[in-house]
């Protein structure tokens, strides 16, 4: 069997025909990134036509860490100034 | 004989022997890479034999000798760079084939046009190991090297004219063989190998597959493939 470092972890991002952005799909092994294409053509594409296909290397990826989740993401709600909520909206006024 | 039958028995016993993989792949995306293409090729049997009869009928009922694949295609899977040196010799042979009756406009044209994309991506998968086995590691290379050797006498076969498949198709057999050989040659040396030498004829030099002429391996393939059906004759699922 093969060990883990000849066959490195990747992720797969794609974004399908109609969509908007890539998203991520999942993951796989693959001895390098020509091969993660085409095993995630395989595994999460079925071929159809006309998507996009992004791989990165797991390694590559630096995560948010969730120690530091509350001085990342907390959004301070105790200053209202920050929050545009002090307009009044005129009635006419659709799609705001 | 039907050009439809043995580009239909290629197609399907070639499935057969990827079938065989599925559980055995060296890794869980070779083996979704490899299933893909059996699925492909099971596809496109289905298509080619429905046009000659019953696809069931011809699948599980026929005996060895009036099956017209390549012998190539019958050999067994050995190891993964046997495998991998069967896909390549066949697979760039169909998808020239294919493109050239794609765009001769004959009786074909519309079904290669649609396999052609698929045996486009059957040829790449191919190619990529080949350039990866090759230039792997030393066994990679020897391994590759002596699948390239077993096979390479089964590959002339591909090049003899199929009754059906003339100038009128758009299939031109030793221009075929001719773009072949250069297309694997690129290949094999790019993947520091080395195009094997010796005679390009089948185990069975009076024709081969073509006329029903197959290797000992074939029978016990087809006594599994058709056991079932054999079995329980006229049986539907």
């Amino acid at each position: 069997m093969t060990s883990s470092t000849d066959w490195p972890l990747w992720e797969v991002f794609v974004r399908s025909r109609r969509g908007l952005s890539h998203t991520h799909a999942g993951s796989l092994h693959a001895p390098d990134a020509e091969m993660a294409l085409r095993n995630a053509r395989d595994l999460y594409t079925r071929r159809s036509e006309g998507v996009s296909i992004w791989v990165v290397p797991s390694t590559e990826i630096t995560a948010s860490s969730p120690d530091e989740k509350d001085s990342f993401f907390e959004p301070a709600a105790d200053k209202p100034y920050r929050h545009p909520t002090f307009y009044e909206i005129p009635d006419g006024v659709k799609h705001l | 004989m039907s050009a439809a039958l043995a580009l239909g028995d290629d197609a399907l016993v070639l499935s057969h022997r990827l079938g065989e993989w599925a559980g055995h792949a060296p890794v869980l995306e070779e083996e979704v890479a490899l299933a893909n293409i059996a699925l492909d090729l099971l596809g496109q049997a289905r298509v080619l034999l429905s046009l000659v009869g019953d696809e069931d009928e011809l699948a599980y009922l026929r005996e060895e000798r009036a099956f017209r694949n390549l012998q190539l295609v019958e050999q067994p899977n050995g190891d993964f760079a046997h495998t991998i040196a069967r896909q390549l010799y066949f697979s760039v042979h169909q998808h020239l084939l294919y493109e050239r009756l794609a765009a001769g406009g004959g009786e074909f044209a519309d079904l290669a046009a649609k396999a052609v994309k698929e045996v486009a991506y059957h040829r790449d998968h191919a190619e990529q190991w080949v350039l990866r086995l090759g230039d792997g590691t030393a066994e990679s290379h020897e391994r590759m090297q002596a699948g390239l050797e077993a096979l390479w006498r089964f590959t002339g076969e591909m090049f003899q004219p199929v009754e059906g498949l003339d100038a009128g198709s758009g299939v031109d057999w030793e221009e075929l063989g001719a773009a072949w050989l250069s297309a694997v040659t690129a290949t094999v040396e790019r993947a520091t190998l080395t195009l094997p030498t010796g005679p390009r004829t089948g185990a069975w030099a009076a024709g081969a597959g073509r006329q029903g002429l197959h290797t000992e391996p074939f029978g016990r393939m087809l006594a599994e493939m058709q056991h079932l059906h054999r079995s329980h004759p006229g049986a539907s699922w």
